[in-house]
């Protein structure tokens, strides 16, 4: 498992792929920080990382694309099942490695709120009354982080099985961007409202089976500062449930 | 070392290995020979634990590759039909993932080492495999296969697309290997097991149609009975007199033509060496043989005279229970398209070892 993991860290650095992923996620976020709270005079750092996740339906097919579709392309992924490892150990590593790149890319993106706190701090030494808390809450965006991350993780396991599915990397890429899409964006289907300010969607099943389905919709609590128990429990078993999937595609591949 | 019983593997309806059970002794060379989709490489990937069987059992060294795969695997080397090679890795890399990925517990720089002198590859030790030649990567695959010191090595078709210089090192290095370790190898190729392998197991269609010493199969194959013979005369009264000929069981015409010379195919009766016969016969009438080639035995030949031996059969080939040749090719029978493509890839490559064997003497 680790001799795969440490292969699959290095293939992303060996190939432009990590290289253009740590990219472009950097500058989106950075670009999307500073549009969401410097330039718009706040502080609240909730519709950043909401935008943020928005990007993830681009970025994280661009990691998932190639775990397994390459190896199945080049029939490499012979060595690695007739190799002395598990099929958990050999997806276990592969996705490990892809949450490594997501994770620090997000730890990375925390330098993006050091201007917000030295801005902050300008404006603490600027006012004399203490009563009122002046720039971000560190305690929210800790929270969010982690929601952040927990939410890639599911995400990220999602694109592991899309890409065990397929031989094509951009047949892998393009049905995880439509997956993630759907998984993100099916909240603001319930959202939307008719002229009368009715809900479109009246079913409360259908609107059950949509905000259960949707992993933004288990985001809001994290937005208005709230630590999400249940949405922790519930990205944690999305990912364990998709990685689990892409075992059984594996077992069921000798089998066919 | 090996025991397969059995063997039974299903693709939906279309049954690719049909009921085979052998065993290889430890230090054994065994070859799987038969033609393309008979069922080689299926039995190999079972062997090695990526593909299941529908039923049967397959064990290495007593550890079921079923309820044992990990410990099993431990045991195997192999080298599929591709090799499985990162492109963007260098041989350095790939042979050091390999090793960590084996879980190999031998010293490592020693060990790589040691395999790298073994295939010949350490001029290439740094190269990223992506500009590697053929020959090279064929290499770098059999040193995957080596690394951790496996006791059972299983080749796929080793030596496909490679040059004749590099087919016979390749050879020389499995013969070696088999000194130390367990070898399978699978080929369609009937000179490559009879210069390798110490076993012949053919495969056709699924089943076993022999397994035998390559000793007894090469004695099959040492009579070699049939010839393609210019002579220049005339046709109708050559042909006439081949026909009746004592110890000649089948003649034919071929539509070659050279000058007033007629090319035939001749086979003689088993066990019987006709060329001297013919010489004397035809320079007594004054019909000059002006070319001899003797024929490659073909796959088919084999099957026919292995499946007899082994069943202990009286009845030879001749004239009369022989399938004509154009009625075979009527049928599109297709193990006869194989003997064309066998005859002519035999030929082709005994060419190409004669060469090659001048070549090394210039060397030397």
């Amino acid at each position: 498992m680790f001799a795969i993991y440490r292969k699959e860290m290095r293939s992303y650095f060996i190939n432009p792929i990590g290289y253009i992923y740590m990219g472009i996620f950097l500058v989106f976020s950075a670009l999307l920080c500073c549009y969401t709270t410097i330039v718009a005079g706040s502080y609240d750092t909730s519709s950043y990382f909401t935008f943020l996740i928005l990007t993830f339906i681009i970025l994280i097919p661009i990691l998932t694309m190639r775990l397994f579709a390459e190896e199945r392309k080049l029939r490499t992924e012979q060595l690695l099942l007739t190799a002395p490892v598990t099929i958990t150990g050999m997806v276990l590593g592969k996705y490990l490695a892809a949450l490594t790149i997501f994770v620090s890319g997000v730890l990375i993106s925390c330098i993006n709120f050091i201007p917000l706190y030295s801005i902050a701090a300008a404006e603490r030494a600027g006012t004399s009354s203490s009563l009122n808390h002046i720039g971000p809450v560190t305690g929210e965006i800790v929270g969010s982080l982690i929601a952040v991350i927990l939410m890639g993780a599911a995400l990220i396991a999602v694109g592991t099985l899309i890409s065990a599915l397929t031989e094509n990397q951009l047949s892998a890429a393009v049905v995880t961007i439509a997956v993630i899409a759907a998984m993100v964006l099916l909240s603001y289907v319930n959202a939307l409202k008719d002229s009368d300010g009715q809900p479109i969607i009246s079913n409360y099943a259908v609107r059950f089976v949509i905000d259960w389905v949707c992993v933004m919709s288990r985001f809001a609590a994290f937005r208005n500062g709230i630590f999400d128990y249940s949405a922790v429990l519930y990205y944690v078993s999305l990912a364990f449930v998709f990685l689990f999937l892409t075992v059984r595609v594996y077992e069921k591949r000798r089998w066919g | 070392m090996i025991k397969i019983e059995h063997l039974v593997k299903n693709y939906g309806s279309h049954c690719a290995v049909d009921d085979i059970s052998f065993e290889v002794e430890t230090g054994e060379i065994v070859g799987f020979l038969g033609p393309n989709g008979a069922g080689k490489s299926t039995t190999m990937n079972i062997l090695t634990g990526y593909l299941s069987s529908t039923a049967g059992k397959a064990s290495i060294a007593g550890i079921d590759i079923l309820s044992n795969p990990i410990g099993a695997k431990k045991l195997i080397g192999y080298l599929p039909e591709q090799p499985p090679l990162y492109l963007d890795m260098t041989v350095e890399e790939y042979l050091n993932f390999n090793y960590e990925l084996k879980g190999c517990k031998l010293d490592r720089a020693a060990h790589l080492e040691q395999v790298c002198e073994t295939v010949k590859i350490k001029d290439v030790y740094r190269k990223v495999i992506r500009t590697l030649s053929k020959g090279y990567r064929q290499r770098v695959g059999i040193a995957q296969a080596l690394i951790g010191n496996p006791k059972v090595i299983i080749f796929d078709e080793p030596t496909v697309g490679l040059d004749p210089k590099q087919i016979i090192e390749i050879r020389n290095l499995i013969r070696g290997l088999g000194k130390d370790h367990t070898v399978i190898l699978s080929t369609h190729i009937l000179q490559e097991v009879q210069a390798v392998c110490d076993r012949i197991i053919i495969i056709n269609k699924g089943k076993i149609v022999a397994n035998e010493k390559t000793e007894n199969i090469s004695n099959v194959v040492a009579n070699n009975r049939r010839f393609n013979i210019k002579i220049s005369g005339p046709q109708k009264d050559i042909l006439a007199l081949l026909k009746n000929m004592q110890g000649i069981s089948y003649v034919e015409a071929l539509a070659e033509r050279d000058g007033d010379a007629y090319t035939y195919m001749v086979e003689s009766e088993f066990g019987v060496d006709i060329r001297k016969k013919l010489f004397f016969t035809l320079a007594e009438r004054g019909w000059a043989i002006i070319g001899m080639e003797s024929l490659g035995m073909s796959l088919e030949d084999i099957f026919i005279s292995v499946v007899d031996k082994s069943e202990e059969s009286k009845v030879r080939t001749n004239v009369r229970n022989r399938i004509t040749r154009r009625q075979r090719g009527k049928d599109k029978n297709a193990l006869e398209q194989e003997l064309g493509a066998t005859l002519y890839e035999d030929a082709q490559r005994q060419r190409a070892e004669s060469m090659n064997t001048v070549v090394e003497d210039d060397d030397l």
